[in-house]
């Protein structure tokens, strides 16, 4: 294997910084309509340091998006403890920013009122000026006064990342902020993404189904089993920030996309008890 | 356009060629040469005696009915009496309408022992009520805003509630993410995603209190339309009935599309 998977254990047992996210023996259920219940979530721990960079892989259904609204605070009725910065987490913080997998834009709201609203609500005064930036940075300079039902759905998803850092929040949660975008939009933002990551010294948790992206971008990725989902892996990224495209040829680039797409394949299935504990 | 010269004689297009409006929309031109035609076949029709004029006045009767009307104030006097009617409802039921439906809509334990006797209330035609409300409220203006209170109300009501139910949870979630208080929520969320079902209410609703009002002045009334329309028929004066119809319908028409406007002015974000 190679050297940038060897890392793989210790950064959990030595984080880097005090972690901002501490979560231990997660579980999740859901109750059904019919009464039954869902297992969404089996005693999943992760530690989250200060300014990290921390991706979340997994098949379709297996708690992604669970996990992201546990930390949100959206979700409150789980079994096992959620701390930030050491105390225990209840409920939204204006600490977290979140994007969504739909960019949930308010459609009577133009661009610009959108990207304000976390300003309303938490009564942040002379964000004009901000909101502004933060459409330019996003790509959107020029598109303040359009309504989100005249533009398309990646430059709405833009929106909604511009919106989710107007309160500069140290924690940014993203269920897969880039779903819906092209290629050759979703690679710009993904550089975009890291270069606002490392220039704002934000802390970064992504969802996303694109192992590629989660490499490109990560200090860590974290690799889910089917539901319930457990972690299975933990596989800290070692190549050198800040990452060009270009780090695409690199070698070690392609085995850790590699490593990770057998785990999710199922190639892995046979070692994942050992991995589990 | 070098093609066309050279085309055939034959093929030039015997009419002169259309407007460039009238090509896009042709029923600007068709529908009021359709009623036209209507109204020349029911003027031949009653003229010849076919059918009684006590049954169906001619066009030209009801004509003259109606500027005799609307010059000497009759109407406008009595189509106020109707309007302030209609309008007192109107406003009482979008009150109650969307501050009921908002408390069925947003307190759980409301709707659980409320709603089944709303939805038992809505099948009953509530226009049954007028006469009881004639004599609980009085042959004054007061028992007709009754009626078209109520009325006007149940559309509201259902709207709201439908409305808020239909609330897009993502949004939500954005505001709730960010520690939104319940109010917040309702006001930056809820409210606006309900507006659409909430205009279709009130489209219905400007209808219906215009119909409580009249329905509540047959009953008992000493003005209005609907007690002028009574007066009317209890003299036979089936040229006057038809030409208050006519004026009901202007009004009803005109505050349809009032509501349409406001709606296209406040929904500006909504394309359906
Ligand atoms: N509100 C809910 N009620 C009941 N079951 C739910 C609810 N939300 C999610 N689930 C179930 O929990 C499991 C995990 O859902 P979750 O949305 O976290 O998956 P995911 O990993 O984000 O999937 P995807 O990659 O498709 O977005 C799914 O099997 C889903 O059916
Ligand atoms: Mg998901």
């Amino acid at each position: 294997m190679s050297t940038v998977l060897e890392a793989a254990r210790p950064a959990i047992a030595t984080p880097r910084a005090a972690p901002l996210i501490a979560v231990r023996e997660l579980s999740k259920v859901y109750p059904t309509a019919k009464g039954e219940r869902v297992q969404a979530l089996s005693h999943i721990a992760l530690d989250i340091a200060e300014g990290e960079f921390v991706s979340l892989v997994g098949p379709s259904g297996c708690g992604k998006t669970t996990v992201l609204r546990i930390l949100a605070g959206l979700i409150g009725d789980y079994a096992g403890s959620v701390a930030v910065r050491g105390r225990a987490h209840c409920g939204p913080s204006r600490e977290v920013g979140v994007v969504f997998q739909d960019a949930n834009l308010m459609p009577w709201r133009t661009a610009l009122a959108n990207v304000l609203l976390p300003a309303e609500v938490l009564r942040l005064k002379g964000q004009e000026a901000r909101a502004k930036e933060l459409l330019a940075m996003v790509g959107l300079a020029g598109f303040e006064r359009k309504l989100p039902g005249e533009l398309s759905g990646g430059m709405r998803q833009r929106v909604a990342i511009a919106r989710a850092l107007l309160h500069d929040p140290a924690l940014l949660l993203l269920d897969e902020p880039f779903g819906a975008l092209d290629a050759m939009t979703r690679d710009t933002m993904n550089v975009e993404l890291a270069r606002i990551a490392a220039a704002s010294r934000k802390t970064v948790f992504l969802i996303t189904h694109s192992i590629a992206e989660a490499v490109f971008l990560s200090d860590r990725v974290l690799v889910m089993s089917p539901r319930p989902g457990r972690i299975v892996e933990e596989i800290a990224i070692d190549l050198p920030k800040p990452r060009g495209l270009d780090i695409i040829a690199d070698r070690r680039f392609a085995d850790t996309v590699v490593r990770i797409r057998r785990l999710l394949d199922g190639e892995g299935t046979a070692q994942l008890p050992s991995i589990a504990h | 356009m070098p093609g066309e010269t050279t085309l055939p004689a034959e093929a030039a297009p015997r009419l002169p060629a259309l407007p460039a409006w009238l090509r896009a929309r042709p029923e600007y031109l068709l529908s009021p040469l359709a009623l036209l035609a209507v109204l020349l076949l029911w003027q031949g029709v009653v003229r010849s005696g076919l059918v009684s004029v006590y049954v169906l006045p001619a066009p030209s009767d009801i004509l003259a009915a109606l500027a005799e009307g609307l010059q000497s104030g009759l109407f406008l006097r009595h189509g106020l009496v109707t309007l302030s009617e209609a309008a007192t409802g109107f406003a009482a039921a979008v009150g109650a309408g969307l501050l009921i439906g908002a408390l069925i809509a947003e307190v759980r334990f409301l709707e659980r022992a409320v709603y089944p006797y709303l939805v038992a209330i809505q099948t009953m035609p509530k226009i049954a009520l007028a006469p009881l409300l004639v004599v609980w409220f009085g042959f004054g203006p007061m028992s007709k805003i009754a009626v078209a209170t109520i009325i006007a109300f149940f559309p509201m009501l259902v709207t709201t509630i439908a409305g808020l139910r239909d609330t897009n949870q993502g949004r939500l979630d954005v505001l709730r993410a960010l520690g939104a208080s319940p109010w917040r929520c309702f006001i930056a969320a809820k409210l606006p995603g309900a507006l659409p079902h909430i205009f279709s209410g009130l489209a219905i609703a400007v209808i219906f209190c215009m119909t409580g009002a009249i329905v509540g002045e047959f009953v008992g009334a000493t003005a209005g339309l609907g007690y002028l329309i009574v007066q009317a028929n209890a003299r036979m004066n089936i040229p006057q009935v038809f030409a208050i119809l006519l004026v009901l319908g202007v009004i009803g028409v005109l505050a349809y599309a009032g509501i349409q406007g406001l709606r296209r002015r406040v929904l500006f974000w909504d394309k359906s």
